[in-house]
């Protein structure tokens, strides 16, 4: 045998070698994770937990609900029955981020809806309402259209009109909400309303000091109300560029409402801005059920190398894959997030993206139009998000940064 | 003011206030139903998952209202669950003509179990019709929960000969009708992921430079007992050299492909794209100081077995059924290897021509191996250490 058999073999044998040990770790790395998949199965004992059920740590509200739901079964025409059990159901599902209640909601109002006569005018606004958080907000505007024509002096209408012009970046006619609501709601409800605004368009600064003194001479009526202005104040501060401010004010939006899932996002997202990312891996740890706080912890735990990183980002991705099966795309600016912070594909992320700031255009649309541009290296996708930025005057601290990288 | 008048202007308030502003819109999916029909000659099942959460709001699961759903809770509505389930689901097979030729019987149903989908625990249910003949169509009817959530949907999923097709039936549209002997969705199926797998190639910079620094010196040849290169005189030796090295990478990524798709072995990613960028590293590395010679095709092989794994967590992301999978994975692949074929019939020709030039020898060989060493080791630095290095 010459010399090249013989090297031949060696080289043989040296991938043989390497085969077998891809194969070994392959064999190690599967071990724990072969439930990985959906694997049916039999649980062994019967007391096995298998869902917890968080609409019952809190008992009374559920209960209100559950008996309004089976009244209306019996009389579902009843119009202010229908009214007060879709309205619970939002609100509960406000509390719990959890949109079953939405669909509760809906199936409570269906009814008033289904008649010759016109539907009455609390169901229109409560269904504007759900509009607005199926991201239906043109025909959350019809319906509020009807509404104020009906009884201008609805400040819920008002109020919720502003909310949706706001969300679509159509800031004066928001405004002009805002002043219909002056006469017919407290002060502080109406500063809220103005001061986002103010905040949004060129006057960060002088919007969070004029909303701050509002609410110190308030007398704030309900826990949920406080937390309410709260965190508009934390959002407010961070936006004029006091992140110490922002994060008190949003620690003290958590002591009035414990575990409220949107203040609890806006203050992970705070603290990641802030590059404190142990903080939200602390704070957010053990809230993986809902899936705005499982994108922060996942962002958070991939940023400090947390061993749950890869697991969780994993699951993140599960629940998208399974909310795009049923054809839903209310969450796109969040995904688009995950797939630029997460996943690694710009592409996708820019295409979700700028399918999003076509619905809605708020801060976090155009700060993840302008990082998926900025990581797929397509810096022209993102000038609908630097228009935008440029007549809203938006002094966000965040979106001037990536403004600066994207020019 | 009465006491009862103060509740109730307390309430509006609470409720004007809960209702102010758009917050968590989206936090958790909503509530659906999942529905694998497989169809298999005569043979007709039925694979229906229920979330725990929407049977506890149906029939209250939870008897000892305690928060927590049990196997024993769960097991003990189950027939209660079944009946509510099979009530409201129809299965109406045809000849196709649209008659209505083959009636489904029902066969057996297996004991209920459980699965966890990624927003919880669900009831699985499962029901065998047997139909008087093979269906050539199907018409699905659902109408489970609808009246208590308007937002609930049923994902289903036919599975019949090599085809997936997906519906999605919901409350406004509760009914749909499958043409199973349509060969469409089977072809723009396998076409779809061909073109997946095209792409996946052409934009997956570690696969296409692995393969460009092992094709890179394949126009030449070695001297003997020296590190210098030597053109070869001839195409054919250089298109063999070119073919052993594609063939052992293609071999080796569509075997572990194979095995991750079907999750017969799953490697955490991290670990994978770890492995790819060190095999870019020592595939270039191997051009400008040569520890192997003849036999690359071996050493590629090993290494293209961590590609295929690499692969896989594209196809993985795509989601697909699991009827249609192994066609899915050969259309990848095929796509895979169309683009590999692309890039070897863009580079042997000129390569070959340029072979014997200062240029091709010296700055692209040697200037582009150091090239890909240098990108593919900060890829292997920021995939080990899961920072972000390049802008």
């Amino acid at each position: 045998m010459g010399p090249h058999g013989r090297r031949a073999r060696r080289l043989v044998k040296a991938a043989l070698g390497l085969s077998v040990l891809v194969a070994g770790v392959a064999l190690v790395a599967t071990a724990p994770r072969s439930a990985g998949g959906a694997r049916v199965f039999v649980p062994a004992r019967g007391d096995e937990v298998l869902e917890r059920l968080p609409a019952r740590t809190e008992g009374r509200r559920t209960r209100e609900l559950r008996a309004l739901r089976a009244a209306l079964a019996k009389t579902p025409r009843d119009v202010e029955l229908a009214v007060r059990t879709a309205r619970l159901a939002i609100e509960l599902s406000r509390a719990r981020a959890d949109p079953r209640y939405q669909g509760y909601a809906e199936a409570a109002l269906a009814p008033l809806f289904h008649e010759g006569a016109a539907p009455p005018t609390a169901a229109l606004t409560l269904r504007a309402t759900l509009r607005q958080s199926q991201h239906d907000f043109p025909g959350a505007l019809a319906d509020l259209d009807v509404v104020v024509a009906r009884a201008p002096k609805d400040a819920q209408a008002w109020l919720t009109r502003a909310v949706v012009l706001t969300v679509l970046a159509r800031y004066p006619e928001a405004r002009a909400a805002c002043a219909r609501l002056e006469p017919l709601a407290p002060a502080v409800v109406v500063a809220v309303c103005r001061e986002t605004l103010a905040s949004l368009t060129g006057q960060a600064t002088a919007a969070y000091a004029r909303l701050s003194r509002a609410a110190e001479g308030a007398r704030l009526v309900t826990p949920e109300e406080g937390a309410w202005v709260a965190s508009t104040l934390g959002e407010l501060a961070a936006r004029a560029g006091d992140v110490d401010a922002g994060r008190r004010h949003l620690e003290r939006a958590l002591e009035l409402e414990p575990d409220d899932p949107y203040v609890l996002a806006a203050l992970a997202d705070l603290e990641l801005d802030a590059a404190r990312p142990a903080e939200v891996v602390r704070r957010l740890a053990g809230k993986e059920d809902n899936d705005l706080l499982l994108l922060r912890l996942a962002i958070a735990e991939a940023s400090v190398r947390a061993p749950e990183a890869e697991a969780h980002a994993a699951l993140l991705g599960q629940r998208f894959r399974a909310s795009r099966l049923r054809g839903d795309v209310v969450h796109r600016r969040e995904e688009a997030r995950y797939l630029v912070a997460l996943a690694g594909e710009p592409r996708r992320a820019l295409e979700l993206a700028r399918a999003n700031w076509e619905v809605q255009r708020e801060v976090p649309d155009a700060r993840v139009l302008m990082e998926a541009a900025l990581a797929a290296r397509a810096r022209e996708e993102a000038r609908p998000a630097l228009t935008w930025l440029a007549e809203s005057r938006c002094e966000d601290p965040a979106l001037l940064r990536l403004r600066q990288e994207l020019e | 003011m009465t006491r009862a008048r103060l509740v109730t202007l307390v309430g509006a308030l609470c409720a004007l206030l809960a209702l102010l502003l758009p917050r968590a819109a989206w936090a958790h999916k909503p509530s659906d139903a999942y529905l694998v029909v497989a169809v298999r000659g005569a043979d007709v099942s039925l694979r229906l998952d229920l979330a725990l959460r929407d049977l506890d709001d149906e029939l209250g699961l939870d008897r000892d209202e305690d928060g927590e759903l049990t196997w024993a809770e769960a097991r003990a509505a189950a027939p209660a669950a079944a009946a509510a389930a099979w009530s409201s689901i129809e299965v109406r097979a045809s000849d196709g003509a649209g008659e209505i030729s083959a009636e489904c019987t029902h066969v057996a149903d297996a004991p209920p179990a459980i699965v966890r989908h990624s927003d919880g625990a669900y009831l699985v249910l499962q029901r065998r019709l047997a139909c008087r003949a093979a269906p050539r169509a199907l018409t699905l009817r659902y109408g489970l929960f609808f009246a208590r959530d308007p937002q609930h949907r049923a994902v289903v999923r036919v599975d019949a000969g090599a085809a997936s097709r997906s519906i999605v039936l919901r409350a406004a549209a509760r009914e749909a009708t499958l043409d199973l002997t349509d060969p469409a969705p089977a072809r723009r199926a396998f076409l779809a992921m061909v073109r997946e797998g095209a792409a996946h190639i052409a934009q997956g910079y570690d696969h296409l430079l692995f393969l460009l620094a092992l094709l890179l010196p394949a126009v030449l040849v070695r001297r003997p007992g020296s590190a210098r290169f030597a053109p070869r005189a001839r195409f054919r030796p250089a298109a063999l050299d070119v073919l052993r090295v594609v063939t052992a990478f293609t071999v080796a990524h569509s075997v572990t492909l194979s095995l991750a798709a079907l999750e017969v072995v799953v490697l955490p990613s991290r670990l994978v794209e770890s492995v790819i960028a060190a095999s870019v590293v020592a595939a270039a590395l191997n051009n400008l100081f040569p520890l192997l010679r003849e036999g690359r095709w071996l050493a590629t092989f090993a290494l293209g077995l961590m590609h295929g794994f690499g692969f896989a967590a594209t196809l993985h992301d795509l989601d697909l059924g699991r009827g249609a999978l192994v066609v899915s994975l050969l259309g990848f692949n095929v796509g895979v290897e169309l683009g590999q074929l692309a890039l070897v019939a863009a580079f042997l020709p000129l390569a070959f021509a340029a072979r014997r030039t200062w240029v091709y020898r010296r700055l692209v060989l040697k200037g582009g191996s150091l090239l890909i060493a240098a990108l593919a080791l900060v890829w292997l630095a920021e995939r080990a250490l899961a920072v972000r290095l390049l802008p």
